[in-house]
């Protein structure tokens, strides 16, 4: 009953930006989310960024500076602040590049799996029957495999590569877009306004992506960007078992793997990598959580 | 001495857009073994009224009253175990929506012991023998077999009776029934309030129907409370209420009425009733 | 005068299908209706929860298929299952649905909504459509300023106008309205009645009207068939049914509705009282 007074209070604005100013109540409430959107803004901005803020060249092998600690430890040199790697490259230049493969294969994971996901998901909830069976069996074979197991026999018949490790990865994460969307397809379906739509004459592609669909959004975009950072963390992984990007390649996991034989001696080349790949993940973790909160209307309070 | 007793009742929630009042100064009294309708449309905070006097909100809502009484008891300034003692005992709530009120995993027998167990402390034989005389008073056939039912293998005007059953296991002093028959046919409708009646009659408890249906006004109440927009507008018995109504929201709920439609049009609310004053305040 | 519609001897069934432990069953959920309705009428089928007044209502808006029986528009026989749904017949019949808060799509602007049928079956270039539905939205009482809103910026009994505005926007010769004001507050309820009065004044729109509210039917209706267990149990003009139910159901839901006249509160304390 408060919800009947307060649409009427809220009709007299401009609909868009009172909606957004909700979603943004919501979101602002969890302080975390906040952090983990600044954190995510500044990633952004340093992979566009990175040719210009980067002090070296990430690909550049200084063969004086071998093996630098950073700055502010002994025997630190000022125009390498976070050190060098074993062949003398430049780790702060390395990371920074990094974050650009790290934002790729995010995106193009997430996009990946997100469209096919979805459209498969769509169509399985829309219709049922024996095209609903079909598709759910297969997705319920590809999560019978752990998942990074899976995408590492992929990349073995793809080959190595970091295209090959984004493909594998949403092959993988396929499943969990597809259950997510024929759910909400489901429970979206038998609401009214899509038999009112059915009795205006609206066809079945009209009915599944252009009235259902947009009513489904939600689940999925958080579902979008905790797959975002466990993209990043299986990129980073398969790079770390030399299954994803190659070397030279400043790829995060891949930077970790070639130092894999100084983790008792150098801790820079090991550490800084893992911190990166740490931070980025806890960050849009949080950024899903406060997605979550301000999207999902079972969580909201009236 | 008043069994429950209100005044300036305040209730106000914390929302996107800013605080919202949904309760405005609102006072009643009830008294023993007499029926109490609180009537109005939605939005007008009649079951905010009772649930905030229950201490049954969540806690983005702010209550204020100058007095909140139960049998002379300040429920406001009770600790909550307190409280809970007397919630479910002594004044018993059943809701609109009977099947959703029901825990959908245990069976109907289970609820009803578990409230007698809590309140009453009974032994397991006795929780037995009082839940089949509550189902019979309540009138749900075979009571012995039923009490193994689940809520989904009943009908909803069923599981209202086990509700009423449940409220009442107690011999609870005041009854708040919130929309008790909205979601039930009429014919149910009916038999659920000729029930709550005869309940009423025979324990002599106080009963608030919360409803914003005029009829089920006419055919229970004693007295008659008209809420609108969190205010109250009108309190009369019922008799004087519809013959001769005080407040003009009363006059024009009434001529709404499609059983008094005389012409071709229905007078609306808007043309008899202009709420600027409320509107202002409740701002 | 002409007939919109006529139903003949309709029946639907539903096939449960068995498991393991159970055999499979079939429900009954209309069993032979049959009923004509003239043109600028009223015909109100009322009935309690699953007497299978909503699925005959989405038989005579399309929705469903009928197992049997046939279903005569503008004495047209039609049968969706055999596939003669043409953008012709979908004109002829809209529907309002129950709840004003899920009819609605909520991602979809009002001026979308309304134009949305227009989009879909006719090819009428967007100015016009964008006209008509100005047209419609001021003729159910809301402003030309709602056309870019949202549904959830709008009350209940808004919404509702918006609903039947979109029923309009085809020209439809019947319209199907499914329990439209039982979830609407009473003085809007009063309000959206006024409105479809006199709507089917000025467009002679036909009108069957599914209720359990017997106040409302008495106050609409021109003729009203009473549903029990998917059985047309009575079926008559208004006065007639209202004046002297004849089947033992009509009478018992007649006495079970509340009254909220003075004389029957006085009956009911002096009984009190007596007590």
């Amino acid at each position: 009953m408060s919800q009947a007074a307060a649409t009427s209070a809220v009709s007299t604005d401009p609909s868009r930006r009172a909606r957004l100013a909700e979603f943004w109540y919501y979101f602002s409430e969890n302080r975390g989310a906040v952090i983990g959107l600044v954190f995510f803004i500044f990633l952004v901005l340093l992979a566009i960024f990175a040719p210009l803020i980067a002090p070296h060249d990430p690909t550049q092998q200084y063969r004086d500076a071998v093996l630098v600690p950073p700055v502010w430890q002994e025997g630190g040199r000022a125009d390498f602040l976070l050190g060098t790697d074993a062949v003398g490259r430049d780790m702060l230049s390395r990371l920074i590049f990094g974050t650009q493969f790290s934002l790729f294969v995010g995106v193009i994971v997430t996009t990946l799996s997100l469209v096919v996901g979805v459209v498969f998901g769509v169509i399985a909830g829309y219709f049922r029957g024996w095209v609903d069976t079909a598709i759910m069996r297969v997705m319920d074979i590809i999560l019978a495999f752990p998942s990074l197991l899976l995408a590492l026999v992929l990349v073995a018949i793809l080959g190595p590569g970091l295209v090959n490790a984004m493909i594998a990865i949403s092959l993988v994460y396929q499943p969990h877009f597809v259950r997510l969307a024929r759910a909400a397809v489901m429970s979206e379906k038998t609401r009214d306004y899509v038999v009112a739509a059915k009795v205006a004459g609206a066809g079945h592609a009209r009915l599944m992506f252009k009235t259902i669909l947009p009513n489904c959004m939600a689940p999925l975009i958080v579902q979008a960007t905790l797959s975002f950072s466990s993209a990043i963390l299986d990129a980073a992984a398969l790079g770390f078992l030399g299954m994803g990007a190659q070397p030279p390649t400043p790829e995060w996991g891949t930077m970790l793997a070639e130092a894999r034989e100084f983790i008792q001696s150098k801790w820079w080349v090991v550490t800084l990598p893992g911190v990166a790949i740490l931070i980025t993940v806890l960050a849009i973790n949080l950024m899903g959580d406060g997605l979550r909160d301000a999207l999902d209307p079972k969580l909201k309070r009236s | 001495m008043a069994l429950l007793e209100i005044e300036n009742l305040v209730v106000e929630f914390e929302t996107a857009s800013g605080p919202f009042r949904a309760v405005n100064g609102v006072s009643m009294k009830v008294h023993e073994g007499e029926v109490l309708a609180i009537v109005g449309e939605s939005g007008s905070g009649k079951s905010v009224s009772m649930l905030a006097a229950m201490g049954l909100l969540p806690w983005t809502a702010k209550v204020t009253a100058d007095k909140l009484t139960f049998n002379g008891r300040d429920l406001l300034s009770m600790p909550a175990s307190e409280r809970r003692k007397i919630i479910g005992k002594d004044i018993a709530m059943i809701f609109q929506e009977p099947v959703a009120s029901l825990n959908p995993c245990f069976t109907v027998g289970f609820q009803i012991e578990e409230v007698l167990r809590v309140h009453l402390g009974l032994d397991k034989a006795a929780r037995r023998k009082r839940a089949i005389e509550l189902f019979e008073a309540v009138g749900i056939p075979d009571p012995a077999d039923r009490l193994g039912s689940y809520p989904h293998q009943m009908s909803g005007g069923q599981c209202q009776r086990v509700m009423i059953a449940i409220a009442i296991a107690c011999n609870p002093k005041l009854l708040i029934a919130d929309e008790p028959t909205t979601a039930l046919d009429v014919t149910i409708q009916k038999q659920i309030l000729d029930l709550l009646m005869k309940l009423q009659a025979d324990h002599g408890m106080g009963l608030i129907m919360i409803t914003h249906n005029m009829g089920v006004v006419a055919e229970t109440a004693d007295r008659v409370v008209v809420q609108y927009k969190g205010r109250k507008m009108e309190e009369a018995d019922v008799l004087t209420l519809f013959e001769n109504p005080k407040s003009n929201y009363t006059r024009a709920l009434l001529a709404a009425l499609p059983d008094n439609a005389t012409g071709d049009r229905l007078p609306t609310i808007s043309e008899l009733f202009v709420d600027d004053q409320v509107e202002g305040a409740a701002r | 005068m002409s007939v919109i519609l006529e139903a003949r001897n309709i029946v639907r069934d539903y096939h449960v299908p068995g498991s393991l432990l159970k055999k499979a069953k079939t429900v009954h959920a209309v069993k032979g209706v049959s009923f004509t309705v003239e043109k600028g009428k009223t015909l109100a089928i009322v009935g309690e929860s699953g007497c299978g007044k909503s699925t005959l209502g989405r038989i005579l808006t399309l929705i469903d298929p009928a197992t049997s029986g046939d279903l005569l528009i503008e004495g047209k026989k039609i049968d969706i299952a055999k596939g003669d749904m043409t953008p012709e017949m979908r004109r002829k019949v809209q529907i309002v649905f129950q709840n004003p808060y899920g009819s609605l799509n909520p991602r979809q602007k009002i001026g979308d909504i309304l134009t949305e049928p227009l989009v879909i079956n006719t090819d009428t270039p967007a100015d016009e459509r964008r006209d008509r539905a100005m047209t419609l939205l001021k003729k159910v009482g809301l402003e030309e300023k709602h056309y870019n809103r949202y549904p959830h910026m709008f009350s209940g009994g808004q919404r509702q106008r918006i609903a039947i505005a979109r029923a309009l926007m085809l020209n439809p010769k019947l319209l199907v309205l499914d329990e439209p004001v039982s979830a609407l507050d009473l003085s809007v309820q009063a309000q959206v009645l006024n409105l479809l009065a006199d709507l089917q004044d000025e467009l002679q729109l036909t009108y069957v009207f599914i209720s359990h509210d017997l106040s409302v039917v008495r106050y609409i209706a021109d003729e009203v068939m009473v549903m029990y267990f998917g059985e047309a149990v009575e079926y008559g003009s208004r006065d007639e049914v209202f004046a002297d139910p004849k089947h033992s159901y009509t009478k018992t839901l007649f006495a079970a509705t509340p009254r909220a006249d003075v004389e029957s509160i006085r009956a009911r304390l002096a009984r009190k009282k007596a007590a």
